[in-house]
């Protein structure tokens, strides 16, 4: 089912630039931004304040796709991970710029921009990180 | 709170029904519970549905007073309730139902659960499961249902040396099981070969690791335990009931190979019934995938952590093993109606403590446990039930 437009653009500074929230009471960072801290509770309420992650981290796990919803049909097989940021939190995404069999538990990974799908054929675009090697 | 009974059991056969309607299914679940239970309809107090996704698989919501009106009952205008929570609403309609007779404002209530999932094709249906997941920050990323099981699988294989043929051996099992159940969608016992040698969905789960897209329904009829006696010599007691939440997305849980939820909910429903693990003889576990049986077998604290692998394949969770896991054939082998699992669950285990699973009865079964998952594990209702004395 085709999505407005604004079900993408809402989400733009998280999935362009990477901002998350961190927690005036404890520094715990959260990825998307959280209107409360999953450790402080009330405590934290209006003290989280935004907080861009710097982009690196650690793949903790991953799995290759080979059966996939359509608007991901082009790219399969594909990798997918979950990466821990090195500020700690983790988050799923895409592995690109690397052969499935090369991908590693423990390897690092930086952010980098990408396309991320299209809501139907003459749908809106959207856009979001994916990852790829450290330096590559 | 008042005791609870379940005093009738009702499922359909589980497949791909291209013949039977969503209603179709739910009322012949429905009516065979309200027969095998000998009440009337004037006996009811409320019906009770688990059903995911209505909406998105028949473009019908409200499906609460649908089933209730199929079901002749349009005229007792009863109470209905559809309950959601994706793969483990079943076991949460018979959760909410059952607190609805504990507290004493019903004595009798129907729970359903039901799902139609093959009137659209096969890459929708997968679609429509994913959106248990988080849909802004795993399945938009392209990270399908499959593919988030596998990376929880991929992980307990790094930290315990798990490896494919102990997942295959969940689905040798189970479909060995499915070979003795009439009702299963599939009753063919295949080799570890075949599941090793099937076609990849998300590596390292190939497409025997994943239970299918089926059609289906099942109902069981709960009563207070006090009036439980007016209507069967053989009511099934209800002992313990737990439910517990976590993280929507995989990502954010504290450990990629337990699943906290079922870790909790397991808890609680063993603390109410006064009960261990090695008091269960029978349990029908969530194997949407064959990790999925092995976490659940480990969070349940059948086996130990990381030892999940090793204990199916030898053997431990086979019929009349120490704890037949799945004698149904799980979701793997009977089916997976989505909303209907958790109740089709209840209906074998209670099956089960009758003495009435004919080819896969275990021997000597006195308490069984029915285990759902909703999601990736955001969700989980354990049930422990009890043979009457």
């Amino acid at each position: 089912m085709t999505q407005a437009i604004p079900r993408f653009w809402r989400e733009i500074q998280s999935r362009y630039n990477l901002v998350g929230s961190k927690c005036g009471s404890c520094g715990k960072v959260d990825f998307p931004p959280r209107a409360v801290c999953p450790d402080c509770g009330r405590k934290s309420i209006g003290k989280m304040q935004s907080f861009k992650l710097c982009g690196k981290g650690t793949v903790v796990t991953y799995t290759t796709i080979y059966d996939a919803p359509s608007q991901f049909d082009m790219q399969k097989p594909y990798v997918m991970a979950i990466v821990e940021m090195d500020e700690g939190v983790r988050l799923t995404t895409q592995l690109i710029n690397v052969k499935p069999e090369d991908v590693k538990i423990g390897m690092k990974v930086q952010a980098t921009f990408r396309k991320l799908g299209q809501d139907g054929e003459a749908g809106v675009i959207h856009y979001g990180y994916k990852f790829r090697p450290a330096g590559s | 709170m008042r005791e609870v009974a379940v005093i009738g059991v009702g499922e359909t056969e589980f497949g791909e029904l291209w013949d039977r309607s969503f209603r179709d299914l739910g009322i012949e679940a429905g009516l065979k519970a309200i027969q095998d239970a000998k009440i009337a309809s004037e006996d009811i107090d409320a019906v009770y549905i688990g059903n995911m996704s209505a909406g998105k698989f028949i473009d019908q919501e409200h499906v609460s007073a649908l089933v209730a009106d199929y079901a002749g009952l349009a005229d007792r205008h009863l109470p209905t309730v559809r309950v959601e929570g994706g793969g483990a609403c079943g076991a949460v309609a018979l959760l909410q139902a059952r607190l609805a007779i504990a507290s004493g404002m019903y004595d009798i209530v129907v729970v359903g659960g039901a799902e139609k999932m093959t009137d659209v094709g096969d890459v929708q249906a997968a679609e429509i499961l994913s959106s248990t997941a988080d849909q802004e920050w795993e399945s938009v990323f392209g990270a399908t249902f499959a593919g988030l099981y596998a990376m929880m699988a991929r992980r307990h294989m790094h930290e315990y040396g798990t490896k494919r043929e102990h997942l295959a051996a969940v689905a040798v099992k189970n479909h060995k099981n499915g070979s003795l159940n009439p009702e299963a969608q599939f009753q063919k016992e295949i080799t570890l070969e075949t599941v090793l040698n099937s076609p990849m969905v998300a590596d390292p789960l190939g497409m025997f690791d994943c239970a299918p897209l089926s059609d289906g329904a099942a109902a069981v009829v709960l009563c207070a335990a006090d009036r439980a006696r007016k209507f069967t010599d053989a009511p099934v007691l209800l002992k313990g009931s737990g439910q517990a939440s976590d993280f929507l997305a995989v990502h954010d849980r504290r450990d990629l190979t337990t699943m906290d939820a079922t870790v909790i909910a397991g808890k609680r429903a063993f603390q109410e019934a006064k009960l261990e693990p090695k008091d269960v003889q029978v349990a029908e576990v969530h194997d949407n995938f064959t990790i999925s049986e092995i976490l659940a077998i480990e969070d349940l604290r059948f086996v130990e952590k990381g030892k999940g692998g090793p204990a199916t394949a030898d053997g431990l969770t086979a019929l009349n093993g120490k704890v037949s896991v799945n004698p149904s054939g799980g979701l793997k082998a009977r089916g997976q109606p989505v909303g209907a699992t958790g109740v089709a669950q209840a209906v074998e285990i209670v099956r089960q403590l009758r003495g009435d699973a004919g080819k896969r009865q275990v021997a000597g079964a006195r308490r069984g446990l029915t285990h759902t998952l909703g999601g990736t594990g955001a969700t989980a209702v354990v049930h422990i039930f009890e043979r009457g004395a």
